[in-house]
């Protein structure tokens, strides 16, 4: 088994809301996040696929089609987009780090083909980032 | 769904590389430049690692507030800007970044209460890094 990383960065902006919530809970939560107007951050993406190298390749996976997959799913859908209002998952999910994990996974898996999705880590800034695995 | 959230933090600290209970050669053969009397300082990148299921209502695995508020005031507060040597963690172990690393696992480990703790990894320079996960394998 070989594990091949790719990395992508994409831009967006995001607020977190929970209409459940009262708005003085909305601003204890979740603080500076919760202005409706919006703020945003520079994304980095690392998509980690793993598989059995191709005797006659020598590829986990071919990088060209990895690339077009992720740009088509994730990039084209969330880059220079306010992710509450132009992303369909984020309409009743808040756009955090985590879920943002998740449905990028939830995005790439079923469009892999050879490779197996292994894992995917969405860094908001250098010194946070969250990794989802899949598990349930 | 499970998430892994990681953070990571920065703080200075100095420390001498020696151990009491062997001669000063041996000090000196095992731990070379480290083992200067007078100590040297590093700038220390802390990653915790903490993990969870994402809770519905807020999308998170733990409030960042809460794990920057407790890794600030019971690590950051109290290793940044000291003299390791001198504090009571090592006063019987060497401060090499290993048992720092375990120090600071189990600093959070009895203390922080939001999120199951899953690793510590620091660098202690851009070349070396090290990690525990309380004697877990780690997963990549």
């Amino acid at each position: 088994m070989v594990y091949l990383t790719r990395k992508a960065e994409f831009a967006a902006s995001h607020y977190y809301h929970n209409p459940d919530f009262t708005p003085e809970q909305n601003r204890a939560i979740f603080g500076k996040c919760n202005n409706p107007n919006g703020h945003g951050h520079n994304y980095t993406l690392e998509v980690t696929v793993k598989g059995s190298v191709d005797p006659k390749s020598g590829f986990v996976v071919d990088l060209k089609q990895l690339k077009e997959v992720m740009n088509r799913e994730v990039l084209d859908a969330m880059d220079h987009r306010f992710l509450n209002k132009e992303v369909p998952e984020f309409a009743t999910q808040i756009p955090t780090t985590e879920n943002l994990a998740i449905a990028i996974w939830q995005r790439l898996a079923p469009k892999l083909k050879a490779a197996r999705l292994h894992r995917v880590r969405v860094y908001e800034t250098p010194d946070l980032f969250v990794d989802f695995y899949g598990e349930a | 769904m499970k998430a892994y959230l990681t953070r990571r933090y920065l703080f200075s600290a100095s420390h001498r590389l020696h151990t009491g209970d062997m001669p000063d050669e041996w000090n000196r053969e095992t731990y070379g430049k480290c083992n200067n009397p007078h100590g040297h300082g590093h700038n220390y990148q802390l990653e915790v690692t903490v993990s969870g299921p994402v809770d519905p209502k807020t999308g998170m695995v733990c409030n960042l507030v809460d794990l920057d508020g407790f890794v600030h005031s019971e690590i950051v507060e109290r290793f940044g800007h000291q003299n390791l040597n001198t504090l009571p963690e090592f006063a019987t172990e060497v401060p090499t970044t290993e048992n720092l690393c375990v120090v600071i696992y189990e600093i959070l480990r009895r203390g922080f209460r939001h999120a199951h703790l899953e690793r510590v990894r620091m660098e202690e320079t851009m070349m070396n890094s090290f990690a525990y996960a309380g004697g877990a394998a780690l997963r990549d």
